[in-house]
């Protein structure tokens, strides 16, 4: 686990949308989505990548990862349900606010996950959708 | 309200960004957990925080924040990269002695809103 380079990936997608011209709250809304499904990886998986496609009018950011899976979907949708471990929750995360973010900041959200395989995590922010 | 201002009633030192001591902050958010701030903090806050490590500058540039302060007197280790991290982003850091309760509460004091919907007055007046 690298959490020192942990949200690379979010900032390049956050700059490249910036380049192309994403209204303020595209960029930040994506950007926050992309650092949360970043930091899900980091911290619960064993390898893991983000691909994000940009059109002109929406976001997709797709993480796949190698790793636990998720035995409750729903649950883990709750806001402070988490399966961090204590190290995680005293660097600042871990409190169980990451899908809920991420929910908050998406137009469309599709989670599918495989116990003890892995999960993908869809997300699609528009650029003319009314998401936080 | 400018970081100047923030440096001086805080009496805080600049670890990055002494050149953008004329930035404004709009609001001000107290939190340890990351989560919290990519949930609630809005664009040009001020992020007060005793976690000091490279998180910290990542969720302060996902939520386009103004500036960071560490509190407690807090500064990263230097065998993380966080100083350079901010420096590459232009995202000032300070560090005071203050607590995060009274660093909070002098800024509230001296006009600085919060960050719920009413700048957390309602009630306070």
């Amino acid at each position: 686990m690298d959490f020192v380079s942990a949200g690379d990936a979010a900032a390049k997608v956050k700059k490249t949308l910036i380049q192309v011209g994403m209204p303020d709250g595209v960029v930040r809304r994506a950007a926050i989505a992309t650092y949360e499904a970043e930091m899900n990886i980091v911290i619960h998986a064993r390898e893991g990548a983000i691909k994000a496609s940009i059109t002109s009018d929406q976001v997709e950011i797709v993480a796949t990862d190698v790793g636990p899976g998720i035995t409750d979907i729903s649950l883990a949708m709750q806001e402070g349900y988490s399966t961090a471990p204590p190290h995680i929750r005293e660097m600042g995360f871990g409190a169980g606010m990451g899908l809920p973010n991420i929910k908050r900041c998406a137009d469309e959200l599709d989670i599918q996950s495989e116990v003890g395989k892995g999960t993908q995590v869809r997300i699609i922010i528009k650029r003319s959708g009314e998401g936080q | 309200m400018t970081l100047q201002q923030v440096k001086d009633i805080l009496k805080a030192e600049v670890l990055v960004g002494n050149d953008q001591m004329g930035r404004v902050v709009t609001s001000g958010f107290g939190c340890d957990l990351m989560s919290d701030v990519l949930a609630f903090a809005p664009p040009g806050a001020l992020l007060l925080t005793g976690i000091t490590n490279a998180q910290v500058v990542r969720a302060a540039q996902m939520v386009d924040a103004a500036a960071v302060v560490f509190v407690r007197g807090k500064r990263p280790l230097p065998t993380e990269p966080v100083l350079e991290m901010a420096k590459d982003i232009r995202l000032p850091l300070l560090t005071t002695r203050y607590l995060l309760y009274d660093s909070c509460g002098l800024l509230y004091c001296a006009g600085l809103k919060g960050c719920t919907e009413d700048g957390g007055r309602q009630g306070a007046e």
